[in-house]
């Protein structure tokens, strides 16, 4: 199978301490993976490589490839701009911009000049709104702060913002975490939706929500990828003791 | 039962120090429309507010005239849009700097170098900028075939906009600072340059503490006086040239309350009547911000 993002041999050091050893992973297109593990296993270090994320960090220093279509994204002549509207990413807590509910969502078409006239991009803005399931309780009320809306709100707009660019990946770094259950079913039904269009990756400690949810299931421990494979797979009869040890609750 | 008797006194000393503090304020006011009000007595509001000659003197009739404030009022217009003009781009730029591009040790080293020179009295700055600055800029006129009088508008308008400098964009950069990490990730995850970020996210998103700052710094450039006694003078001319010598309100309060004239002079009321009209018109300018900000909380949350 063709992985839409290949990761090959990844090592990642924030100075002396090595987070990452020698992580090799693929990721199905039109798929949503889930990164599940022990806290500080380096799901977070990981996920943000996908997009370089992690670019800011002073003294990163990380060995390897990642392959997003065949071309490995750390090469000199990648244009990180132009990759991370490739690749966008939803973070834990939700951040909206503190502007209005329109202005969120347009923010990606309008640096990246996705669109020709205003009409267009109230569709861009309309279609995204519609995609995240958000646009029937905020069409009324678009030109409101964003930071209004209630916590599962603001994090489905998130996603309308994130889906806005038209991306090929979106990256969840523990979305539902801050949320309650019925803001969360919202959601996995979203990404349950999202997954024919975009290739997801989501981190996430809520063994159930991976299950779920995603098709592929990687498995990290101490910043080394123990066991990947399909779902249902790794979750009835996982190779290794650790997995097994996780996933029946027994650290972690 | 003991922390709840606690619990009432603090409530009842708070209370008290509340209501002093607007009492206080209220006395204020009061005592200076009392002055205000004596001085308009002897010299008519409309030649106070429209004369256009200031030149306080008393005629051989007895009669007060030259109390015209408009100059002295386009004096201190001049003088601080030329300051403003310097601080509000220079400090936010400052500020943008330190804290969006400078490598942390370099924020580390600057930022609290940027607070002590914060610090000091601005006086200090006015002097160093009047000795050196001012004769640089005298000079730089003379090759240029220019006269630049060493009291012109211009000189003391960049004497206190440098002056300000340093308080102005400290406060820019602790609005820049304060705000949350996730909203620069989140933009930068959209694919957003730090540009960007900066000019559509961070910006707009700080906008009512970057108000505050360049408040704060006007008033605290409005209320150096002495700066403006040295550099621009006491000339009150009627001009928007800035090469010219113009004076201010503050620095004519200073002038007619110094000397030891008679408390219910004419001058020294004029004095309380300029006063006055400083007091209204950063009151105005106060409750523009308010609403500008409450507008901008409206659209931004
Ligand atoms: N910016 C950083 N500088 C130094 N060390 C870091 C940094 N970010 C993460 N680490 C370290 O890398 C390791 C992996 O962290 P990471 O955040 O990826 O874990 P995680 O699996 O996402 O954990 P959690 O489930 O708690 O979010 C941790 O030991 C952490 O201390
Ligand atoms: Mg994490």
């Amino acid at each position: 199978m063709a992985f839409k993002i290949d990761v090959q041999n990844l090592n990642l050091f924030y100075g002396e301490k090595q987070a990452l050893f020698n992580v090799s992973l693929g990721l199905p297109a039109s798929q949503t993976t889930a990164l599940i593990g022990p806290s500080g296993c380096g799901k977070s270090s990981f996920l943000r490589c996908l997009n370089r994320m992690n670019d800011v960090v002073p003294n990163l220093h990380l060995e390897g490839k990642v392959l997003l279509d065949g071309k490995d994204i750390y090469d000199p002549s990648v244009d990180v701009v132009d990759l991370r509207s490739h690749v966008g990413m939803v973070f834990q807590k939700p951040n909206p911009f503190p502007r209005s509910i329109y202005e969120n969502v347009a923010y990606g078409p309008r640096i990246h000049r996705l669109f020709k006239d205003k009409s267009a991009l109230d569709q861009i803005v309309e279609k995204s709104l519609t995609r995240a399931g958000l646009w029937d309780e905020v069409k009324d009320r678009l030109q409101q702060a964003a930071t209004r809306l209630s916590g599962g709100q603001q994090q489905r707009l998130c996603i309308a913002r994130a889906i806005a660019v038209n991306p090929k990946v979106i990256l969840m770094d523990e979305p539902c975490s801050a949320l309650d259950p019925i803001a969360t079913a919202k959601i996995e039904e979203l990404i349950d939706e999202l997954r024919e269009k975009f290739t997801l990756v989501i981190v996430t400690h809520n063994l159930q929500q991976a299950a779920r949810i995603s098709q592929k299931t990687a498995f990290f421990h101490s910043g080394y990828l123990v066991e990947a494979g399909e779902t249902g797979e790794l979750f009835t009869t996982p190779k290794d003791e650790r997995t097994q040890g996780y996933i029946t609750g027994r650290y972690g | 039962m003991r922390s709840l008797w606690v619990e009432r006194c603090a409530k009842v000393f708070f209370f008290l120090c509340a209501v002093g503090t607007v009492l206080i304020s209220i006395g204020i006011v009061v005592s200076l429309l009392g002055e205000t009000f004596r001085f308009f007595a002897r010299v008519s509001v409309f030649d106070f507010l429209f004369g256009l000659t200031w030149a306080p003197h008393t005629l051989p009739s007895g009669e007060e005239v030259g109390f015209g404030a408009i100059p002295l009022f386009t004096g201190t217009l001049l003088i601080t849009s030329i300051a403003m003009a310097i601080a509000l781009p220079c400090g936010t730029l400052i500020a943008v700097y330190l804290s969006e591009y400078a490598r942390p040790s370099l924020r580390q080293v600057f930022k609290p170098l940027l607070e002590t020179l914060a610090g000091i009295p601005t006086l200090v700055y006015g002097f160093f900028a009047i000795t050196t600055l001012a004769p640089f800029f005298q000079s730089l006129g003379d090759t240029l075939y220019i006269t630049l009088s060493s009291e012109s508008a211009l000189i003391a308008g960049l004497v206190m906009g440098i002056m300000i400098l340093p308080y102005m964009s400290s406060l820019c950069e602790d609005a820049l600072h304060r705000l949350p990490h996730s909203l620069r990730e989140g933009s930068v995850g959209l694919g957003a340059t730090a540009s960007e970020t900066i000019l559509r996210v961070l910006l707009p998103a700080a906008f009512p503490s970057l108000i505050a700052a360049f408040l704060l710094s006007l008033s605290r450039a409005i209320g150096e006086t002495m700066i403006v006694v040295m550099a621009a003078g006491l000339a009150a001319n009627l001009t928007f040239n800035p090469l010219e010598a113009v004076t201010t309100v503050t620095v004519q309060i200073v002038n007619l309350l110094t000397g030891d004239q008679e408390f219910d002079n004419t001058k020294t009321l004029a004095a309380f009547g300029l006063g006055f009209v400083l007091f209204i018109l950063t009151f105005f300018l106060n409750i523009l911000a308010l609403y500008g900000i409450k507008r901008h909380r409206r659209i931004y949350g």
